[in-house]
């Protein structure tokens, strides 16, 4: 048997080599964001947040119309998506028993793994194109909220199943023996214990499609003006970093270091947003 | 304790149980001439493939504490989830026979098992107060959530739920805390008061006690006789001085069948029946 010297010196070595790892991972991550925080920050003001892209050299302008762009599309997304997913998820969890139910599970996985620009691409062919069996919707937020439904649905989906899963079955018991139907129990029985659950599901899924690329080149395109409706190409600001950063002027590859510092900061913001409205009337935390 | 003994022990039980057979059917047929609140009628419950419950005739006298009791996997939850038509939610299970309240089939086609539940109230065996509603509203919820808070004041139901649980002076300056933020037995309590509020008819206890200390018992049980003046009381219990202490009429369940039934002091002093006798003593279960 090895002594105790021995023994403690194995621990030691483990304790450093998990802390080594950990150092490892974390640290590509914190070189990114400092380069995005040290590039981004110069260019931050309320004119570059508020005004329209310039056309390159002394004049880069701003980023008003991609932030205005990502947020109507993260909130038609939201509208679109969040109830189709977590009525998705509650179906899987409380009636997913079923064959059907098994099937709907496989798909909704292979969905959450799906290559996003074959999503860009399959929603440019039945919903932006103008003929074929399209919609026809055109480029448009709309268009662009359908390709990014079809990234967060099966997120939500899945996270909500597994959260409502989560919740113990002697409660829904409690439910229905004081004659309460089943779907009322689900409603506000179920799904009340399982909220902070859900809306750390909803928000990671909103936070990576937030900054999906992909599927919004064939979808909204990209625009330098604000707003136009819903039926006209719309910016956003994954799309603003991604063709800023292939200008070949470089007061505009700066102005994609800004935006990207802005997205970051639009998806943080959403996060404490959504947590501080989760939070229940007492001021604590949902337990989880 | 030495299986080997045990062994055969239990294959005797088998045999006392075979030979009583017949008999049984006649000795339970008995209890079945007075007026019954709740009446079940040749009720068999399966689990898949799995035989819960055989024929059980039996009948549950208005405003009386009836306990079941009989060694564990005995059926005496299965029965008391059949009355309500809660057994038939677990996926595979199922049943045959009627269920009477008040002489109207539970069981009948057409019978909303909903609207049934709503007049049978039940309690389980680990306190189960909804954690995201204060104690208030977990009181208020069965009124609120099945749309039956119409022309009621939900103020005066709850305070008349708790008071009958004995729970108002405890809580009445902290109704608006979590259910959960009380202790196991005020929270077991708070889901008598949950199950009341509804005013059902009968009231299913399901092992009320077996996760509370002896002082929590000693209230729930206090509570139990005190309930039987407005409600019938059916209590599940694997503990027999439980039995002994709250129930006027003990039904003694074993493998999934009703061996007898009596007044508790008559079936405890002086069982009919030799497997009864053994299980009370000790013996076996």
């Amino acid at each position: 048997m090895a002594s105790y010297a021995v023994r403690r010196m194995k621990d030691r070595l483990f304790f450093f080599l998990g802390i080594a790892c950990i150092v490892l991972a974390v640290l590509p991550l914190g070189s990114i964001l400092l380069e995005v925080v040290v590039n981004g920050i110069p260019l931050v003001s309320a004119a570059f947040l508020t005004s329209v892209p310039g056309i390159g050299g002394a004049d880069i302008g701003g980023i008003g119309p991609a932030i205005q762009g990502s947020l109507v599309l993260i909130g038609l997304t939201s509208l679109i998506g969040i109830p189709l997913g977590v009525l998705s998820g509650v179906y899987l969890a409380e009636y997913g028993e079923t064959r059907y139910a098994n099937v709907m599970r496989t798909i909704n996985d292979v969905l959450t793994e799906f290559p996003s620009i074959v999503v860009g691409l399959t929603v440019f062919i039945i919903v932006v194109l103008r003929e074929g069996v399209s919609l026809g919707l055109g480029f448009s937020p709309i268009s662009g909220a359908i390709a990014l439904s079809f990234i967060l649905i099966p997120i939500v989906a899945r996270t909500s199943e597994e959260a409502i899963k989560l919740v113990p079955n002697a409660l829904r018991e409690a439910s229905l023996a004081l004659g309460v139907r089943r779907w009322k129990t689900t409603m506000r029985v179920v799904l009340s214990v399982a909220k902070a659950g859900l809306v750390t599901g909803v928000l990671l899924a909103v936070a990576r499609v937030a900054g999906e690329t992909a599927p919004l080149i064939l979808t909204v395109l990209g625009n330098t003006h604000f707003f136009q409706g819903f039926n006209q190409p719309i910016a956003a600001l994954p799309l603003q970093i991604y063709t800023d950063a292939l200008a070949p002027d470089p007061g505009i590859q700066a102005r994609a270091w800004g935006a990207a510092l802005v997205l970051i900061l639009v998806v943080l913001s959403l996060n404490v947003v959504v947590r501080l409205a989760s939070r229940d009337r007492s001021g604590r935390r949902v337990r989880k | 304790m030495n299986v080997q003994k045990e062994q055969p022990a239990r294959m005797t039980e088998e045999g006392v149980l075979r030979a009583a057979g017949d008999d049984l059917a006649k000795k339970t047929a008995e209890s079945t001439d007075f007026a019954a609140k709740i009446r079940s009628v040749d009720l068999d419950a399966w689990f898949g493939k799995t035989q819960a419950l055989k024929r059980i005739n039996l009948g549950i006298r208005p405003n009386k504490v009836t306990a079941i009791i009989g060694p564990s996997g005995c059926g005496k939850s299965t029965f008391i989830r059949c009355l309500n038509r809660m057994h038939e939610l677990v996926p595979g299970a199922r049943s045959s026979g009627r269920v009477l309240l008040d002489d109207e089939d539970v069981y009948a086609p057409g019978t909303d098992p909903v609207l049934i539940r709503r007049r049978i109230g039940m309690v389980f065996q680990k306190p189960n107060p909804f954690p995201t509603m204060s104690i208030y509203d977990n009181v208020a919820a069965g009124l609120k959530l099945t749309g039956m808070r119409r022309g009621k004041n939900l103020d005066d139901v709850v305070r008349n739920a708790l008071q009958q649980a004995s729970l108002w002076d405890e809580v009445k300056d902290d109704l608006r805390k979590p259910g959960t933020s009380i202790s196991g037995g005020q929270q077991q309590r708070l889901c008598i008061a949950r199950a009341i509020a509804m005013q059902p008819e009968v009231i299913l206890m399901d092992e009320p006690c077996s996760a509370l200390d002896p002082i929590a018992t000693a209230k729930v049980e206090e509570l139990m006789v005190s309930l039987k003046a407005t409600y019938t009381v059916v209590v599940v219990t694997h503990n027999m001085q439980q039995a002994a202490r709250v129930a006027d009429f003990t039904a003694f369940f074993y493998l999934g069948k009703l061996i007898e039934t009596g007044p508790t002091a008559s079936l405890f002093e002086l069982p009919k029946e030799e497997l009864t006798e053994r299980y009370l003593t000790g013996r076996f279960g």
